[in-house]
């Protein structure tokens, strides 16, 4: 408490009372509305409150709450204390509660808000960032992918000493990691379509299976050792098996992501590093399983943008024998924190998931139902995604929940 | 009319890498759909970015899409602008929302204030506007249509010649109305609303087909009714009267 002000203490306390409140009256999680209470009480309680942490930043479109809890259970393997924002409040008041639990000098592993990012480097004396990918989501808030790109950009530019660990395999994160010190990862992953010109001539850029290039000014795919190889993470050299609890190849590419940031900036053994990340089977509520009126229970995804359904459509859409028995509820709300606009759902193939059972459920089910309908997807309109669920046919039942429809669940059930 | 009953109406999604970043392909999956459940053959043409924009589709879809991909797509269709003439004038029907919208007015101003060229088919000139609009729109078109609802995200304004005529006028943007939106030609409508317009409005998409294979026999459309009455009352309490009235009150 000694390096705390008066003033940051009290911002804290403040914090915890309103955290309490949100709790109580079932508004919230707390992290968010605490930590405005301490920013707007202690403006500089984020340089304060990181005063003898070794700060690192993770930030993505998608799966930077995975990301993060995956590099928080690597890096403590070090032994070091490890704070984190495991509920993934990720804006700058969901950041302070958090530190201000960190009662002795040691690690912290925060996942911060693509937009946010650029603003916190400074004050929290941020030494890694770790980057995962950019695509289109909540274009009425975020605005284009590209000015997000710039944004990032411009805080390596700004910072020529931060580390950096990022996907080589995603051209906005390439043009943005490009000027700091940066270990590359080919994660592989496969969404382009929000990448189509170069992000720095703005000529059509050329992909191919495995890289991608730009024919003009010579922007392309840096060249690195590392790579995930199926469900095998290449670390300059050594083959790293990664077994994960969690599903899909979208979290591969998150733990190959966290494992390659814990051994090469925090030196922990890329083995234990992998041994941590098989620990983890629930990521704030993503895949919990919730129990359904009629005693079954059904798994919980979050996929809020068409790169996160396109991963989660290529792991519940079933070879034929199984289709049946895999329903699919889609959930979706557009609210601010959803993107006020679903056109999205008209970029995301759910024809694939014809012959499932498949319902439309949320606040905008009947955009989902006129989706479906045009992909020629029979499904049932039920608002309520667990009475939807509980409408399903089969035993592997999905959830599959936009922002604030998964938010909905996780504060009933997490 | 310009497709025979023989030959599958070919609609074509113009540069969807570039102008698909709003969802509008939508429109494309719609048109194409509600000809299929007609008994019309269909085919959904894809014209990859960088490839030139053949003279053989029906329809021409232009979607939205971000700064740096609009300025590569305003290229490929002024090198493609034959084409696409000799087409019109066979009696193929172009639907232009957004980016797309401001690529067949005479030009329009990019992010970094240059004016760029566009295609010219109508004439509307675009300038950057004071901010950004974002949120649903209500539209009373100026056709034999239902109200139209959508959803606008834009900084452009577009400024029709006197000769052109809007699609219709706003009942309700961000709760206000007053102004004219899109742009209605012959065989052809420019528009800023997404959602995207057509799975919204599939009185519009049958318009639209209409001009390309003539009359249309009706189609249940409950379940877009059932989207169109939850979004003209998030739109507007005035959009959703309009649509009542239309709806119920003319069926007497």
């Amino acid at each position: 408490m000694s390096l705390r002000s008066l003033r940051t203490s009290i911002a804290i306390t403040g914090g915890h009372v309103a955290g309490w409140l949100s709790r109580v009256t079932g508004r919230g999680q707390g992290a968010t509305i605490s930590g405005r209470v301490i920013n707007a009480i202690a403006p500089n309680a984020l340089a304060q409150l990181a005063t003898g942490q070794r700060v690192a930043l993770v930030s993505a479109t998608n799966g930077k709450t995975t990301t993060t809890r995956l590099l928080a259970a690597a890096v403590a393997r070090t032994g070091e204390r490890v704070v984190s924002n495991a509920t993934g409040a990720n804006l700058t008041s969901g950041i302070a509660p958090i530190l201000a639990k960190a009662r002795a000098p040691g690690l912290a592993v925060l996942e911060v808000d693509e937009r946010v990012l650029p603003r916190v480097v400074d004050p929290l004396g941020a030494e890694l960032l770790v980057l995962g990918n950019l695509s289109r989501d909540q274009l009425d808030r975020y605005g284009e992918v590209h000015a997000v790109g710039d944004l990032w950009r411009h805080a390596a530019e700004t910072h020529p000493d931060l580390r950096v660990v990022a996907n080589a395999s995603d051209p906005h994160v390439v043009w943005a990691a490009t000027p700091a010190k940066t270990m590359w990862i080919d994660l592989g992953l496969g969404w382009r379509n929000d990448a189509a010109t170069c992000p720095n001539c703005a000529a059509l850029l050329s992909w191919s299976t495995d890289r991608f290039d730009c024919p003009s000014c010579g922007f392309g795919q840096p060249a690195t050792p590392n790579r995930l190889d199926g469900d095998t993470l290449v670390l300059d050299g050594t083959r790293v098996p990664l077994r994960l609890a969690l599903p899909g190849r979208w979290n591969l590419a998150n733990a190959a992501l966290a494992v390659t940031a814990a051994a090469t900036h925090f030196g922990v053994d890329p083995h234990d590093a992998a041994d941590a990340a098989t620990t983890i089977t629930t990521v704030a509520g993503r895949y919990m399983t919730v129990a359904l009126p009629n005693g079954r229970r059904a798994r919980v995804l979050l996929a809020k943008n068409p790169a996160g359904w396109s991963e989660v459509l290529h792991h519940l859409s079933v070879p034929p024998p199984a289709r049946r028995n895999c329903s699919v509820v889609i959930a979706v709300n557009a609210r601010v924190a959803d993107g006020k606009d679903p056109s999205w759902l008209w970029d995301v193939p759910y024809e694939l998931l014809r012959g499932q059972p498949v319902a439309a459920a949320g606040e905008r089910a009947y955009d989902v139902a006129v989706r479906l309908r045009y992909a020629e997807v029979d499904h049932l309109v039920e608002p309520d995604p667990l009475a939807a669920a509980a409408s399903l046919p089969g035993d592997d039942v999905n959830i599959v929940a936009s922002y604030t429809q998964f938010s909905a669940i996780y504060r009933r059930f997490g | 009319m310009r497709a025979s009953s023989e030959s599958a109406v070919r609609v074509g999604l113009v540069y969807p890498e570039l102008l698909g970043t709003y969802g509008d392909r939508g429109n494309a999956v719609v048109l194409a759909q509600r000809l299929r459940w007609r008994g019309h053959a269909a085919e959904l043409v894809e014209v990859t970015a960088g490839a030139p924009i053949p003279d053989s589709l029906d329809v021409y879809l232009f979607g939205g899409g971000e700064d740096d991909p609009q300025v590569m797509a305003s290229a490929g269709m002024r090198n493609s602008r034959a084409a696409i003439d000799r087409a019109r004038a066979g009696g193929a029907a172009v639907l232009a929302v957004c980016a797309g919208f401001q690529l067949i007015g005479h030009s329009y101003e990019a992010a970094d204030g240059t004016m760029i060229d566009g295609l010219g088919l109508v004439d509307a000139v675009t300038r950057a506007g004071p901010n950004r609009l974002i949120g649903e729109l209500v539209v009373e078109p100026d056709l034999p249509l239902p109200v139209l609802t959508g959803f606008e995200n834009h900084g452009g304004r577009t400024t029709l010649g006197p000769s052109e005529r809007p699609l219709g006028r706003v009942l309700a943007r961000n709760g206000r109305g007053g102004d004219t939106e899109g742009l209605v030609g012959e065989r052809l409508i420019g528009t800023y609303m997404h959602g995207p317009v057509l799975p919204r409005n599939p009185a519009l998409a049958d318009h639209v087909l209409s001009w390309v294979v003539g009359d249309l026999s009706p189609l249940d459309s409950t379940t877009e009714e059932q989207l169109r009455a939850a979004q003209l009352h998030a739109g507007s309490a005035r959009g959703l009267r309009k649509w009542w009235q239309e709806r119920v009150l003319a069926r007497g």
